[in-house]
């Protein structure tokens, strides 16, 4: 039986061109802070992807932290601007402005600072398509004290886009830091990050075909950050920490390659969605989309669906046994689902919530793999519709 | 046996990763399926039943087995109808198990039920028990490890539930599991083995009840003078039988120990007293589960259980009023209300019931605590 993935929201096979950069730059030797030949070739590799993201991505070289991955440069926009800005305005509270289907890579270190530090926290909220409120954001910043404004680029779970470009101007009109997390948008949309005003963009390596474990946040050069991470102040000190030559150069590769391709893939992309889109509804009819219609409102590699009286989890066991890898939305630490946070605050009642799948295509989606999934779910729905009725 | 689809319950111990390993041995298709029973982290999200190394354990011995494992979600279940059941029969005087009302409602039902519906043909777990297919059906068997044997903890399953249970460790010994374990090169070969209620770790089962119930204090008296001998900080804090941490303030006249005979929730008050009135003859139990065909009004001989660890007592009973009435040839001391019996055949469960009333050798009134 051949494996059908679609998970490819969750990660993505690695790019040959990833690889190869990678491995190129293992079989060398030399810290990129060390001042001898061997860390200047280190450093040298380094400032190459620099510069090669910077010119894919329409930004300065200057703007680009490299950091751990997606959730360190979430975390590190939230926690460093609003700290910078505490102090910046001589205030020890102040307002974070974000909604509530935000990855929980921006929602925790959120909801941390209310906690801890005492943020006052506004949740902008969402549609019943999951598009989040600029009239609310709007709102919060015109009462004042607003730390920054967090609002993600595109929606992991159900793909929504958001209207980033609106947002970033209304918070450069307060001059109010916006940070934006783009990991899902990378590959998928054009960013034109130079036409953006936004303070700081977090961007992932292993959604596009690099590898985990690197990531970087793009910054305003100009604005203030307290680092999360103190140590050898490597990255103008935002960021401290060893650089890995090896994966950065690998997530250049990445970078470059899907910027280059991305509107064939993207349009490749949006065909095969809409075919799995026919193919789910016309297996199960009873199937409900969520999120925005296929289009420009929403991701071309997301599907998500509810199957109403089904257990997520007994969905993705059955399927996973069908040949098929899929996700019940965000992955959690101890392998438990919970009703995703995003369907929840879009209004969708908790029964249907736990009721859904993702499905997420990627370079290597087929017709064929999508045929397979079609076959596999009349069976599987009903043998999880069983399932729920006994656990109802 | 033809092959199955078949559920593992794998705790993470020893015995489910040994029963796993012979599932698959035998031809089986199993998956290998945690349950993550309590939530109790700060953040309310889900941990699975124990600890999370437990869920890891599990996962990594799925791994090495090369089956799929997945944790399913069962602690909004396990909350409703075995720890808020643990509280409530507390408050009420009674002491349950809570290891067998698991079973009852979660392990071979909920679980059970589950699995059946999403296609599979059983669920295995590492008890220690036996299956065998007699003439009327499916039969519960004692272990052969007298000391591992935990058909007490299952008494509770009806014959349906055992035709799709399995039980793959009941014929070896404890001993002989751990060298299998080793052999296979699981990763839970040495793990010790868990003898706490999974959700109060520390084994403080008074401290945890206090927490939960809040205290409620009252008298502790003297069964035969009444007088006041102490304080105590909830009945639920004390258990027929007790003698130790009673902190009795009158010290007896002739320096025996005293015991908890009796809890009167009612008033409040711990009734403690010499240990010849512990005795009972007599067993009133109600809501019989039937392993397979329901006892008569005619008495049968058998052999007793009241606790997971305690020996067999032979007894004959009968059903009177769809209740399970038990005449014990040898007395038992210390019974409370709540705890299950399970009476046996021989080494065959016939079924168990819920202790409701008892006689006392030694007291006074017939049918005693009703």
């Amino acid at each position: 039986m051949q494996r059908v993935y679609l998970d490819h929201a969750a990660t993505t096979s690695m790019l040959p061109q990833a690889r190869a950069a990678w491995l190129e730059v293992s079989e060398t030797v030399g810290n990129a802070s060390s001042l001898h030949t061997s860390g200047r070739a280190a450093r040298r590799v380094v400032e190459s992807a620099r510069e090669s993201i910077a010119e894919d991505l329409g930004i300065r070289p200057s703007a680009v932290i490299f950091t751990g991955g997606g959730t360190e440069s979430d975390n590190l926009a939230v926690k460093g601007l609003y700290w910078a800005r505490c102090s910046q305005l001589g205030q020890n509270q102040l307002t974070i402005v974000t909604s509530a289907i935000e990855h929980h890579a921006v929602l925790d270190p959120v909801m941390w600072l209310s906690e801890h530090d005492g943020a006052v926290v506004e949740f902008a909220s969402t549609d019943r398509q999951g598009r989040v409120s600029v009239v609310e954001i709007e709102d919060a910043l015109v009462r004042g004290g607003v730390a920054l404004v967090s609002i993600m680029w595109a929606n992991n779970e159900i793909g929504a886009i958001q209207p980033v470009h609106e947002i970033a101007e209304l918070c450069k009109k307060f001059d109010v830091p916006f940070h934006t997390d783009a990991v899902q948008a990378l590959g998928q949309l054009s960013l034109g990050l130079g036409e953006l005003d936004a303070t700081a963009v977090t961007i992932s390596s292993h959604k596009i075909g690099g590898p985990v474990g690197v990531g970087a946040l793009i910054v305003d050069p100009f604005a203030k950050f307290t680092p999360v991470m103190h140590g050898g102040g490597q990255e103008r000190e935002i960021r401290s920490g060893t650089f890995d030559p090896a994966s950065i150069a690998a997530f250049a590769a990445a970078i470059h390659y899907s910027v280059a391709d991305l509107d064939e893939h993207a349009a490749r992309l949006r065909e095969l969605q809409e075919y799995l889109i026919a193919a789910v509804t016309s297996a199960v009819p009873e199937a409900i989309l969520n999120g925005p219609p296929p289009g420009e409102a929403r991701l071309p590699n997301n599907t998500h669906f509810s199957f109403p009286g089904c257990e997520g989890d007994s969905l993705l066991m059955l399927l996973d046994a069908a040949g098929i890898d899929c996700s019940t939305g965000s992955a959690c630490t101890a392998g438990i689902p919970e009703p995703s946070h995003v369907l929840l605050s879009m209004g969708v009642d908790e029964k249907t919530a736990r009721a859904s799948l993702r499905f997420s295509l990627g370079r290597d989606s087929t017709k064929e793999g999508i045929d397979q999934l079609a076959q596999a779910l009349p069976g599987v729905v009903e043998r999880a519709l069983r399932a729920g009725s006994v656990s109802a | 046996m033809s092959a199955m689809r078949i559920i593992s319950a794998m705790s993470g111990g020893v015995d489910s990763s040994v029963a796993t390993a012979r599932m698959i041995d035998q031809g089986h298709e199993v998956v290998g399926i945690h349950l993550a029973l309590s939530r109790t982290d700060s953040n309310g999200k889900s941990r699975g039943c124990c600890t999370l190394d437990d869920a890891r354990d599990a996962r990594r011995v799925a791994d090495k087995l090369g089956i799929p494992f997945y944790v399913w979600d069962f602690s909004t279940e396990f909350a409703e109808s075995v720890m808020d059941n643990f509280h409530s029969e507390y408050e009420l005087g009674r002491t349950p198990n809570p290891c067998l009302r698991c079973n009852e409602k979660i392990k071979f039902s909920a679980v059970l039920d589950r699995a059946l519906a999403l296609g599979f043909d059983a669920v295995a777990t590492g008890h220690y028990a036996q299956i065998e297919h007699g003439p009327d059906g499916v039969e519960l068997h004692r272990a052969i490890d007298p000391l591992k044997d935990q058909s007490y903890v299952l008494g509770v399953l009806t014959q349906n539930q055992l035709a799709h249970s399995l039980f793959p460790l009941g014929g070896d010994t404890k001993v002989r599991i751990r060298e299998e374990a080793l052999e296979r090169g699981l990763i839970t070969a040495k793990k010790p083995d868990s003898h706490d209620i999974c959700f109060i770790p520390d084994g403080d089962t008074a401290g945890y009840l206090v927490r939960k119930l809040g205290e409620q204090p009252g008298d502790i008296t003297d069964a035969t003078t009444g007088e006041v001998l102490g304080r105590h900080s909830g009945t639920f804090t004390v258990t027929i039988g007790q003698r130790r941490g009673l902190n009795l303030t009158v010290p007896a006249e002739d320096g025996a120990p005293r015991y908890v005979v009796d809890i009167d929730r009612e008033s409040g008050t711990v009734i403690v007293g010499a240990p010849e009135l512990l005795d009972v003859d007599f067993i009133r139990a109600i809501n019989p589960i039937w392993a397979g065909t329901p006892l008569g009004e005619v008495a049968v001989d058998v052999s007793a259980q009241v606790r997971a660890h305690a020996e067999p007592v032979p007894a004959s009973a009968y059903v009177n009023g769809g209740e399970l009435c038990i005449n014990l040839h040898e007395p038992i001391r210390g019974l409370a209300r709540g705890q299950a019996a399970v009476i046996y055949s021989g080494t065959k469960v016939l079924g168990s019931a819920t202790v409701a009333s008892t006689n006392r050798v030694g007291m006074q009134s017939s049918l005693h605590g009703s």
